[in-house]
Formats: structure tokens, sequence, C-alpha cells
């Protein structure tokens, strides 16, 4: 009860503090999905390069979300960027990439063969055969993928309070720092919120996404 | 035209490598490892993340394991959706805030620490065991059957070998955000090798820093390759092979 107080209270710096979160995991996502993409499609293209590609975004999730803030901190000093907003966006676009690029690489392999066929057989080239037919068909299955990844970015923003990126993790922060119970009650509480709301807004986008010929097809085949 | 990917590859890492070398020689990393004072200090730290993941991956493998297991039997088949879905939903708290809760309740401390990575663990670990023997083909589970197997044979025997690459899966998913977030434990009190990277950050101290944001980076690369080893000895040859 006396978290829900705390938030009552600080109700303007709760809203500010969750706007923050939301923007840099925001910011992350719209950098990190036209790369993921573009990378996503070009791999099936070119296949030779998929295990690799796939293999590098494997390695960057498998780096800890602290150790990479440590790691990228040096680095980014020389450009005066190491603390802040910047490193943790970076970070995130890093993280992102796998969910994203697994997914796009999986979504269009598995466009079935009968398909394409039939869009290469009304006189489609390869662009139109990508615009009209693989993306639309794939595009549930690449929200799936974002949705993957800004859920694991919200809690990994969090941890990016302690290189100073400001958002919910804050609370966290501050509460653990001054052992204040209710301050990181509401900011775990708060962020895991935040996460949950998320992932459900993005199922909600990935369903109406989906053609409605797909979802008709699933109904019938359930 | 592939040959010469191959050389451009060869000329990005030794650039990086060099990079890397400066980069260490001019924040004074080499000469902090090799300082009679401080070495002890960064390999008691080291041992003191390797104890808190190894301690809570235990408890996780094994807990984790058994629910799945229980989850998929007969009787408890109607829970596992439930189930499923409260999994689904804890994985979505983030780790910083399991360990925060961990802390408001249990106090600072090894304790906490461990409890806290032990349940976030426990989440992937479940998951896949549950998804995993879900997926096991009837027909091989009928087969069992009419072999004349007891259920804990066809459970030891036919489900868990055919379900063990993605239990593994779960495994690996589970110790390198373990690895992670016991990174994270220091905020609570418990050491390990964030103790280095949060001094390093506050300090602006780099050698610090890098002493210990590489040997965890090192850590979560190494445990990556284990469990891919460790697929190799448990994955039955057959199974392999099909893949």
């Amino acid at each position: 009860m006396s978290t829900l107080r705390f938030i009552v209270d600080n109700f303007n710096e709760v809203m500010y503090l969750s706007w923050e979160h939301v923007w840099i995991v925001g910011i992350a996502l719209l950098i990190a999905t036209p790369i993921g993409v573009v990378l996503g499609i070009v791999i099936t293209k070119y296949e030779q390069f998929s295990s690799r590609v796939l293999n590098g975004a494997n390695i960057l999730m498998t780096i800890p979300s602290l150790a990479l803030f440590g790691l990228m901190l040096p680095l980014l000093a020389i450009f005066n960027m190491g603390l802040g907003k910047v490193p943790a966006v970076i970070a995130l676009v890093l993280y992102s990439q796998l969910p994203i690029i697994r997914n796009t690489y999986t979504a269009i392999k598995n466009v079935p063969p009968a398909l394409v066929d039939a869009g290469r057989g009304m006189g489609m080239n390869k662009w139109k055969l990508l615009r009209e037919l693989e993306i639309p068909l794939a595009i549930p299955v690449i929200i799936a993928g974002l949705r993957t990844a800004a859920v694991m970015n919200i809690g990994v923003a969090a941890i990016a309070t302690y290189i100073g990126a400001g958002g919910l993790g804050v609370y966290i922060q501050q509460g653990i720092a001054r052992v204040y119970p209710e301050m990181i009650l509401s900011g775990a509480i708060l962020v895991s919120l935040l996460a949950i709301i998320v992932d459900g807004g993005m199922a909600l986008l990935e369903r109406l996404a989906t053609p409605e010929g797909i979802r008709v097809q699933r109904k019938l085949s359930r | 035209m592939n040959r010469l990917f191959v050389k451009l590859y060869r000329i990005i890492i030794a650039f990086i490598i060099l990079i890397a070398g400066v980069t260490f020689e001019r924040t004074g990393l080499i000469e902090l490892l090799s300082d009679p004072y401080e070495y002890p200090v960064i390999m008691e730290l080291f041992l003191q993340h390797l104890y808190m993941v190894t301690l809570s991956m235990l408890f996780a493998t094994i807990l984790g394991v058994t629910a799945g297991i229980v989850l998929t039997r007969h009787r408890f088949r109607r829970y596992a959706g439930v189930c499923m879905y409260i999994i689904g939903l804890g994985q979505t708290i983030p780790s910083l805030a399991v360990l925060a809760l961990a802390m408001s309740f249990l106090g600072i401390g090894m304790k906490p620490a461990v409890f806290a990575l032990t349940i976030y663990s426990i989440l992937p670990i479940a998951r896949n065991t549950l998804a995993g023997i879900t997926a096991v083909p009837p027909e091989l589970i009928d087969a069992g059957k009419g072999m004349g197997m007891p259920p804990m044979r066809i459970l030891m025997e036919v489900e868990i070998p055919n379900a063990m690459k993605v239990i593994l899966t779960g495994f690996r998913v589970a110790l390198i955000i373990n690895i992670g977030t016991a990174a994270l434990a220091y905020v609570i009190g418990a050491g390990g090798l964030g103790d280095l990277i949060f001094t390093g950050i506050s300090l602006m101290q780099t050698d610090k820093l890098l002493a210990g944001a590489i040997p965890v980076t090192l850590l979560a690369l190494f445990a990556d390759f284990l469990s891919e080893l460790l697929g190799l000895s448990l994955i039955s040859r057959g199974l392999r092979l099909s893949d």
C-alpha cells in the first residue's frame, strides 16, 4: 500500500521516468528495426552469409549487458559519449539484432515455395516478389521478433540507469542506495508493468498485422 | 569473391586485436592485472561470481526440470497452459527488478542474490522442459507402452532423451542470463565481478572497468561453448544425426 502511495505522491516524476524509459527503448527499436530487417532479407538472398551473420548476432546477445556497457565506455569516451543515453541506445540496438534478424530470416525462408512460384508465374520480378508477397507474409513473424526485442530492451534499459541513461531504473538504483523499500518496489513494479503492457500491445499489433486470409486459414485448420 | 572476403575478415580481426591491445595498454589494464596486490582481489571476485552462478544454476536446473516433468504428467497436464502463461509473464520482469525485489524481502548479501538468480533461471528451464516433453511424438510413447515400459521408464528412456535438445537450449539461455545478472548482484551486496565494473564506472577507472567487463564476457561466451559441448554428450547420437 505504501508503494502505491509513493507512486501517487510522485506521480509527475513517475510519468517523466516512464516516458524516458519508453523513449530510450523506442529510439533503439526505431534504429534497430531497419538494420535488422534489411540484414535478415539480405541473408535470405545471399545464403552463404546467413550462418555467419546469425552467429555474430548470437555472440552479441551472449555478452552480458553490464559488461557491454563497460566495454563500450572506454571506446565511446573518445567521443565524449561514454555515459548517458547514447551508449544505452547503442547497446539496445545491438541486443535487438538477433531476434529481429532471426525472425525475418526464418519468416521469409518459410514462405511456401508454391506461392513464390505463383508470383513468378504472374510475371513479378524479384523486387515485386519481395514487396508484395514475401514481406506481407513475413510481417507477423517480424513483429513477433520486435516484441521479443522490446521486452528484453525494457529490462536492459533498467540496468542502463547505472551509466546515467535515466528511466525507471533510477527508482531501483536510488532505492537500493537509500534502503528505501517503497522506492525499490515501485521501480521494480513499474518496469515489470511496462514490460507486460508493451508485450500485450505488441501481441495485439502482431494479430492486427496478420493478413485476413492467413487468419481465416488458421481458424479453419484448427 | 569468397576468398577476398576471408582476407578482409582476417584484416578486420587483426585490426580489432590491435585496437584492443592499444586500449589495454593505454588504460593500464595489463598493469592492473599483473599487480601483486590487485590480482588476488580480482581472482576472489571471479570465484565469488562463479560460486553464485554455479549454486543458483544447480538449484534452478533441479527445480526447473522437476517442475517441467511434473507439469507434463497426466494428472497435472491441464494446469500446464496456465503455468506456461505465468512463466511467460515472469520472464518479462527485468533481472534488475528481480534482484531488487529479493533484496527488499531478504536483505543484502549473497543469499538474496542466489535466491533471485535461482528464481530467474528456473523460468527458461521449466518452460523448455515443458515444451520439449510436450513435443515428443505420441507414437514414440505408444511404442514404449507397447514394449511394456512402466511410466517411469517411459519418462527416463523415451521422453527425456527426446526432449533433451530443447531442455539444453533452456539451460543455455538460463546460464547466460544468470552470468549477466550475477554481475548486477553487486548492487545488493553480493560481490562478484560486477564489483569491478560498477567501481570502474563510478570512478571512471577504465582499467578496473575492463578487468571486470572482459572476464564476464569471456565467462558468458565460455558458458555458451560449454552448453554446446554438453549437448554433444547428452543428446543421443541418433537424434543428432537426424538433424
